[in-house]
C-alpha cells in the first residue's frame, strides 16, 4: 500500500437514527480512514440528517469509501464530492487574549478577515469566523502573536455548486468568492 | 384498530408471516419472555441446541442448502456474544440469517446489568444490519425489514436485539403495513449499454474462462449459468464457495483454482483471454499476488455489490445486478461458438496436470475417504465440511452433481462450522442424505451437539477423518516455519466411537482401508445419526498448492516438486 495519502470531502444524507454515526465511524476505523473533520445536523428532509466528512487515507483505498458507505442501510445517499465544483465552509470561534494594549490591533485583523465579535471581555475576545479553511488559518496565524487562548472549529460542510458552469467565476457570488479568493487559492483538496 | 398483542407474540406472528417454521435457539433469562408464548405457535419449530455457536452455524446451513432465511434465538450478555462467529461466518460467505436476541430491560440498559452486552454494538462489523427493538410497536416492521435485507441484494445476517420489558409490553402489528427503506436498491438487471459490452468481449474472445462464484448459487442461477457455458462453449471454473453452481461431472467443468485448487484450474484462468466472473469477490485464496494474477485477460465482473467492482483486481466491465437476470440478460447476445483450440487445451491441461491423483497408500488416506463417499453417494449427498486439511480433500475428491450441496465456511475459515452446519442442512432437507466431513480438530470445537442431533434423531452422517493433527498447521509448520511444529498434534483426542455412543449415536471405527466403503454403506443404511470415525494417515500433505500472495508461477503439484 502506497503513502500516497490523500483528503476526500464526501457528503451523505443519512437516517436521523441512534448508532447511524457509530456504524460509519466503525466502517473509517476497520479500513485505516481517518477523519479529518465531521459535521451533522438535521437536513431539509424530515428524518434525514445530511453528513459532511473528510477523510484521509492511503488514495487507492479512500476512493473506495463511497461504495463502501453506500453499502450501510441507513445511509440513504452518498456522494464523493471531491472532485465536483462545490461550495464549502467552516465555521470557528477563537477566543484570543485582548487586553486594553493589545484590543486595538486585534479588532484591526478581525476587521480585515469581516469576523463577527461574539463575546469581549476585560482580557480577551472572542470572534467567529467563517469561510474555507486557508482563510481560518490565516486568521489563527495572524491572531498567535496575541496568544490565542481557545479555538473551536466546525469542520467542513459541502454543497455541490447550482447553476454556474464548472470552472467559470462570472462574479454572481462575489461575496462567498471573496471570502476566500483574499485570502487563499480554492483547491477542494488543500491540505491541513 | 386491531387487538394489541405482546412483542413476544408479535415476534412469533411476524417470523412465520415470514415463512418461517424452524429456529435454532437456546433460552436465557432476558429472552424468556419469546419463550414464554412458543407454546401458543405449533407452527413454530424450536431446536434446542447446546451452544449459541450451534444456533448460528444450524441456522446458516439450514439457510445455504434451502435458500430460506435461517433464525437463530439467543439470550442477552454471553448467549449473544456465542453467536458471534456464527454471525462473521455467515457475514464473509453472503448467508441471509436473522438472529433474534433477548436484551436487559430498557431502563438496565448501559447500566453494566447482570447479561448485559451492548450486542448491536459487538456485531456491527459482522452484520449487514442490526437493530435495537425501544417499543414492541416497531417489532413487527423491524423483523419484516430484517428479513428483507438479510434475503435481497448480497445477503447477509441481520441481528435484533430486543430488551426483556419489550416482549412484554403491548404493541400494535400491521403485518401488511408497507417496507420503506431509503437508500437501499437492490440491483436486478445490469445496464443494458455494459450488457452489450460485455458480450461482444466474449463474442470477440478466443481463450474464456467462466468463474463462477457463490452469486450463482445465491441467485439460483445454476441453469443460466450451464446454458451461457454450452452455447459459447467457455470451460467453467467455480471458486470453493462456487462448488456445485456447475455439475462437475459437465465437459466443461475445469475445476476450482487457488491455493489449493486443481492445477489446470489455476493455468486456465492464467492463460485465459477473458475471464467472465460470475459472482465471486476474487478472494485472495484465488488471487494470491494481485500484481501477477491473470495478466493475460481482459475481466468481465458480475456482481450484485458494487463494493467489490475493482476492490482486488482491476476489470474492464462491470456489471451489477442479480446474476441470475444478468446471464438472462447476456444469453441472446452471446453468440454460439466452438472454440475447439481452446477446449482441447484445457482437456490437456487437465491430463499434463492431473491434479487429483490420489497417492498409492496401504494406509487410509483423507483423500481416499473422501473419493469412496463420492462413489458411494454418486455425488448426490449435501456435504457440509469444517475447516482445513479435510475441507480442501472434501472439496477436491468430491464429485458434485447437484446444486447448492457443499456446505463450507470459505470467507471466515471457521473450525467447526461442521457439526452445527449439518443439523440445519438436515432440518431444512429431512429426505436428503447429510454427510458432514470433518476434522479431529473441528470435530471437538462444537462436537456438545451431538446431543442436539441424538434428542432429535437427525440422521446426519458425520465422517471425521482423524489424524491427532491440525493437519493444515503441521502442513505450513512442514513447509513455511522450518518443520518446527508447535502445538499442532493432539495426543488426548477422546475415543470418537465411545463419544458417538455416550450420546446415543452409532459409532464406527475404521482403521483399515479396505473397510472403508462398507463403513460408508453401513452409515447410509442406518436409519440415524452415525459418526465414523476414520483413522487415516497421520502426516499428509494437502496438493497441488499455491502459497499465500504467491502466484501461479510458484504452483506446487505434488509433494515430489516442493
Amino acid at each position: 500500500m502506497s503513502n500516497n495519502i490523500e483528503q476526500r470531502t464526501i457528503s451523505a444524507l443519512v437516517q436521523d437514527k441512534p448508532g447511524v454515526l457509530a456504524r460509519i465511524a466503525g466502517l473509517f476505523r476497520r479500513r485505516g480512514f481517518n477523519i479529518a473533520s465531521l459535521t451533522v445536523g438535521r437536513s431539509e428532509q424530515k428524518g434525514l440528517s445530511r453528513m459532511t466528512f473528510v477523510v484521509e487515507g492511503p488514495q487507492e483505498v479512500v476512493c473506495k469509501v463511497s461504495a463502501q458507505l453506500d453499502k450501510l442501510i441507513d445511509i440513504v445517499e452518498v456522494q464523493d464530492i471531491t472532485e465536483s465544483n462545490i461550495v464549502w465552509r467552516e465555521l470557528a470561534l477563537i477566543k484570543v487574549n485582548a487586553d486594553s494594549v493589545s484590543r486595538s490591533k486585534v479588532l484591526e485583523i478581525a476587521n480585515i478577515f469581516r469576523v463577527n465579535i461574539v463575546d469581549i471581555g476585560v482580557e480577551s475576545l472572542t470572534m467567529e469566523i467563517s469561510g474555507g479553511k486557508q482563510k481560518i488559518n490565516s486568521l489563527i496565524e495572524l491572531l498567535k502573536q496575541f496568544g490565542i487562548k481557545e479555538i473551536l472549529r466546525t469542520g467542513r460542510i459541502a454543497t455541490l455548486r447550482g447553476t454556474l458552469i464548472e470552472g467559470e467565476d462570472d462574479g454572481i457570488f462575489q461575496s462567498e468568492q471573496d471570502n476566500d479568493n483574499n485570502f487563499i487559492i480554492p483547491t477542494e483538496s488543500g491540505s491541513v | 384498530m386491531k387487538e394489541k398483542k405482546l412483542g413476544s407474540q408479535i415476534v412469533c406472528e411476524a417470523l412465520i408471516n415470514e415463512d418461517v417454521n424452524v429456529v435454532f435457539g437456546i433460552p436465557g433469562g432476558a429472552i424468556l419472555p419469546l419463550y414464554g408464548v412458543l407454546s401458543q405457535y405449533e407452527d413454530l419449530k424450536h431446536i434446542l441446541v447446546r451452544h449459541e455457536q450451534g444456533a448460528a452455524h444450524a441456522a446458516d446451513g439450514y439457510s445455504r442448502s434451502t435458500g430460506k432465511v435461517g433464525v437463530a434465538f439467543a439470550t442477552s450478555g454471553p448467549g449473544a456474544t456465542n453467536l458471534i462467529t456464527g454471525l462473521a461466518t455467515a457475514m464473509m460467505d453472503s448467508v441471509p440469517m436473522v438472529a433474534i436476541t433477548g436484551q436487559v430491560g430498557r431502563a438496565a440498559i448501559g447500566s453494566d446489568a447482570f447479561q448485559e452486552t451492548d450486542i448491536t454494538g459487538a456485531t456491527l462489523p459482522v452484520t449487514k444490519h442490526n437493530y435495537l427493538v425501544m417499543k414492541a410497536d416497531d417489532i413487527g416492521e423491524i423483523i419484516h425489514e430484517a428479513f428483507y435485507i438479510a434475503r435481497t441484494g448480497r445477503p447477509g445476517p441481520v441481528l435484533i436485539d430486543i430488551p426483556r420489558d419489550v416482549f412484554t409490553e403491548l404493541g400494535n402489528y400491521d403485518p401488511k403495513k408497507q417496507l420503506f427503506i431509503p437508500g437501499y436498491n437492490v440491483p436486478k438487471n445490469a445496464d443494458d449499454n455494459e450488457v452489450e459490452f460485455a458480450s461482444k468481449l466474449i463474442n470477440k474472445a478466443n481463450k474464456p474462462v467462466i468463474l463462477a462464484g457463490h452469486g450463482v448459487i445465491i441467485s439460483k442461477a445454476w441453469d443460466e449459468l450451464r446454458l451461457i457455458a454450452e452455447k459459447a462453449q467457455i470451460p467453467v471454473v467455480t471458486t470453493l464457495l462456487g462448488i456445485s453452481s456447475f455439475p462437475e461431472n459437465h465437459i466443461l467443468s475445469t475445476g476450482w483454482p487457488g491455493m489449493h485448487g486443481m492445477a489446470y484450474a489455476s493455468l486456465a484462468l492464467d492463460q485465459a483471454d477473458l475471464i467472465i466472473n460470475f459472482g465471486s469477490r476474487f478472494d485472495d485464496r484465488i488471487v494470491g499476488d494481485v500484481s501477477r494474477f491473470a495478466k493475460r485477460s481482459k475481466k468481465i465482473h458480475v456482481d450484485i455489490d458494487p463494493a467489490e467492482i475493482n476492490k482486488s483486481v482491476q476489470v474492464d466491465v462491470s456489471l451489477i445486478g442479480n446474476i441470475k437476470d444478468v446471464i438472462t440478460q447476456l444469453l441472446p447476445l452471446v453468440e454460439k461458438t466452438t472454440h475447439t483450440s481452446w477446449i482441447n487445451h484445457i482437456d490437456k491441461l487437465k491430463s499434463d496436470h492431473p491434479s487429483l491423483e490420489i497417492p498409492k497408500s496401504d494406509r487410509i488416506l483423507g483423500q481416499y475417504v473422501v473419493k469412496k463417499l463420492s462413489d458411494t453417494t454418486k455425488g448426490n449427498a449435501i456435504i457440509c465440511s469444517g475447516v482445513g486439511q479435510h475441507q480442501m480433500w472434501a472439496a477436491q475428491h468430491y464429485t458434485f452433481t447437484n446444486p447448492n450441496s457443499w456446505l463450507s465456511s470459505g470467507g471466515l475459515g471457521t473450525m467447526g462450522y461442521e457439526v452445527p452446519s449439518a443439523i440445519g442442512a438436515q432440518v431444512g432437507n429431512p429426505g436428503k442424505l447429510v454427510w458432514s466431513i470433518c476434522g479431529d480438530g473441528g470435530f471437538q470445537m462444537t462436537l456438545m451437539e451431538l446431543a442436539t442431533i441424538a434428542e432429535n434423531n437427525l440422521p446426519i452422517k458425520y465422517a471425521i477423518l482423524n489424524n491427532n493433527h491440525l493437519g493444515m498447521i503441521t502442513q505450513w509448520q512442514g513447509l513455511f516455519y522450518n518443520q518446527d511444529y508447535q502445538a499442532e498434534t493432539y495426543t488426548g483426542n477422546p475415543d470418537f466411537v465411545k463419544l458417538a455412543e455416550a450420546y446415543g449415536i452409532k459409532g464406527i471405527r475404521v482403521s483399515k482401508k479396505d473397510n472403508v466403503e462398507n463403513a460408508i454403506i453401513e452409515a447410509n443404511k442406518h436409519n440415524g445419526p452415525v459418526l465414523v470415525d476414520f483413522v487415516i494417515e497421520k502426516v499428509d500433505d494437502v496438493y497441488p498448492m499455491i502459497p499465500a500472495g504467491q502466484s501461479v508461477n510458484e504452483l506446487i503439484e505434488g509433494p515430489n516438486n516442493v
